[in-house]
């Protein structure tokens, strides 16, 4: 189907319903009940998985397959971020052109920084990529000021006039969809639950579908395949009569263009961008993202990054009050106690939660969230075949 | 008619004479081996051959073609395909994937961006390599993690890698290096096969006299860096200053 094996297509078919589903999936406690913050179903956190997911998707087609470290992807976000901005401020509030824009003002810069960097592997070019994404973000903080707006960023104004858009005189113009406000939302009320069904949300989520769709084509394809090769062996590519140069650049430009197609759809859904979006401990995040969820995975990237966003935007609004309430049942001091050895790792300190179960899956599964995973249905498997015929050996597949 | 023409190719190291005055022709459709004592610059002359050393004077010639300068991919595109002392192969992928790879590399050139195709249901290709596996006995383990076979298995699969581009010429630097006996053998019998079935041409560098004078049919002698005699097998066997150059003076 789709050109895509059984399970690829399988796969797919299952990311495509649970992003169809994600605002009644992500919203599983009651409005009432304490455990409502742990809901993650509002449109502002659903668009942040997806936008990500595109990120990790393209990063992972460069560091999964070809195992180039990448430390500069956000500039490309950025930058993508930026253009998009301008198309949307001077052209047109349609968010098609301004992803489109995006995509390929990305695709240039990433040709430029990939054709210099990929002179030097490991080290050298993680390093040439991270000199570059934090030369990106001075600059946009700086200089480059007049265009991309310095330290306040890049916001749609009153004063802003697109080509193609009719905003009435004095108003703010918002990103639409041939008409169709990124931020209308549709909210239905199920009993004590709540769930919201939003535009932005549902057309992210569709190009994340596409993109997902394009990596596990890349993924499956003879320059696939390639790439896989360069990660293996690149002194045998060569004595083979490939060059590696034009297919590790290839993968680059295409992770650079998706980190653009990113970085527009954030300006799609919240009209304003800041050079922040470039600094290297963003660049940083999207590599935790793909090695937490599983570098040279189809789903581990998007895992990654959902997992990561969950717990920035919903650990880390667990505050002293919040824990208080929970421990209230415990004796007096007791909760005390127990809230003194909670705090550090909820609210601010989410980082050292995260830190801890990025450790654990480095140490423990270096295949990443997938590998644990697939640990587990492994278990389950071994059980049901143990089950099934006891009296036949287990069939071991040789060597995988 | 010589396929490889070495003229008087010198390589200086600093203080140290590699290669002074080499002199070689490599006959096409033959096995040619270059044998030679530890630091006789078989190593060196080697890696001028594949371009990754260019020589201080002289000339390399490949089918009437300069192979100086070129680039590693390129002198591989002009037909000469190598095998490594340690055997490399792409150890990530399996052994079937490892085989299509030399046959996307031939069909479509050093690079080509088939992005959105099925590595496997590519027309022919599958076909092919497993035709390749199939001449090589190894057809079983098409979907083994290559990095796990045996060296024997591996050395094997990189060679029937590089007989998959059909080159014309054939190098093989002391191909069974480090291999048990059993895989030796297997080796030299593989290799003898290829000489049956195959218009190709083999260079071999070689320690073991063993592999040696079981397969070539010219063998040049290299000692400090200059060759001493070419011959055949059966006159270097008995030669004074082969047995001179590798058992020393005294002998």
């Amino acid at each position: 189907m789709l050109g895509l094996g059984k399970k690829d297509f399988t796969l797919l078919l299952i990311v495509a319903v649970m992003t169809l589903l994600a605002p009644l999936l992500l919203n599983p406690f009651p409005e009432s009940s304490g455990l409502a913050q742990f809901n993650a179903g509002y449109p502002d956190l659903m668009q942040r998985f997806v936008i990500f997911g595109i990120f990790a998707i393209g990063f992972n087609i460069l560091f999964g397959l070809t195992g180039y470290l990448s430390f500069g992807h956000a500039a490309f976000l950025g930058v993508g971020s930026y253009g998009a901005m301008w198309m949307m401020k001077l052209v047109s509030l349609n968010v098609i052109p301004a992803i489109i824009m995006a995509i390929i003002v990305a695709g240039i810069f990433s040709l430029a920084v990939g054709y210099i960097s990929l002179r030097r592997s490991g080290i050298y070019f993680s390093i040439l990529t991270l000199a570059f994404a934090q030369m990106s973000y001075a600059l946009a903080y700086s200089v480059l000021t007049p265009l991309t707006g310095g330290e306040t960023g890049l916001q749609i104004k009153s004063s802003d006039t697109p080509l193609f858009s009719n905003v009435a005189d004095g108003d703010i113009g918002r990103a639409n969809l041939f008409g169709m406000d990124m931020r209308a939302s549709h909210e239905v009320a199920m009993g004590d639950w709540l769930f919201t069904f939003n535009a932005g949300y549902y057309i992210a989520g569709v190009v994340m579908l596409i993109a997902f769709y394009l990596s596990i084509r890349i993924f499956r394809s003879p320059f696939g395949t390639m790439l896989r090769a360069v990660k293996s062996n690149q002194t045998r590519m060569y004595y083979t009569g490939l060059n590696a140069r034009p297919y590790t650049l290839a993968a680059f430009v295409i992770s650079g263009m998706y980190a653009g197609l990113a970085g527009g759809l954030l300006v799609a859904m919240d009209t304003q961008v800041g050079p922040e979006r470039m600094f290297w401990t963003a660049s940083g995040e999207v590599v935790l993202m793909t090695i937490l969820g599983g570098a040279g995975t189809l789903i581990g990237p998007v895992l990654g990054s959902g997992a990561i966003k969950y717990m920035e935007n919903i650990l880390s609004k667990i505050n002293k009050d919040i824990l208080h309430e929970w421990f209230a049942f415990l004796p007096a001091g007791l909760d005390d106690f127990i809230v003194a050895i909670v705090y550090p790792f909820v609210g601010k300190g989410w980082h050292l939660t995260l830190g801890l179960i990025f450790m654990g899956v480095v140490i423990f599964l270096p295949g990443g969230l997938v590998q644990g995973g697939q640990k587990i249905g492994g278990l389950f498997r071994r059980k049901k075949a143990s089950d099934n015929d006891s009296d036949k050996s287990t069939q071991s597949t040789p060597a995988e | 008619m010589a396929i490889l023409e070495v003229k008087n190719v010198n390589k200086r190291f600093g203080g140290l004479q590699a290669l002074g005055d080499v002199n070689l022709s490599v006959e096409e459709n033959s096995v040619h081996a270059i044998i030679g004592p530890n630091g006789a610059g078989k190593s060196t002359l080697l890696n001028v051959l594949i371009g990754k050393l260019i020589p201080d004077t002289g000339s390399v010639m490949f089918d009437g073609q300069s192979v100086l300068g070129r680039k590693s991919y390129q002198i591989n595109q002009m037909g000469i395909s190598r095998v490594f002392q340690t055997p490399e192969i792409f150890g990530d992928l399996t052994v079937l994937e490892n085989m299509m790879i030399p046959i996307f590399a031939r069909r479509d050139g050093a690079f080509r961006m088939h992005a959105l195709q099925n590595t496997f249901s590519e027309k022919g290709v599958v076909e092919q390599a497993m035709g390749m596996l199939e001449d090589l006995n190894m057809a079983d383990k098409r979907d083994f993690h290559s990095a796990s076979m045996s060296r024997g298995d591996k050395r094997r699969l990189e060679i029937g890698m590089c007989l998959a581009q059909e080159p014309r010429l054939l190098l093989l630097d002391e191909p069974t290096a480090g291999m048990a006996r059993a895989d030796t053998n297997n080796t030299i019998d593989l290799l003898k096969q290829i000489k049956e079935e195959r218009n190709i041409t083999i260079a071999i560098i070689e320690h073991d006299m063993h592999v040696v004078f079981s397969l070539a049919e010219r063998i040049t002698v290299l000692a400090q860096g200059t060759p001493l005699v070419e011959d055949t097998p059966d006159k270097i066997k008995g030669h004074p200053k082969v047995r001179e150059a590798y058992l020393g003076e005294s002998a």
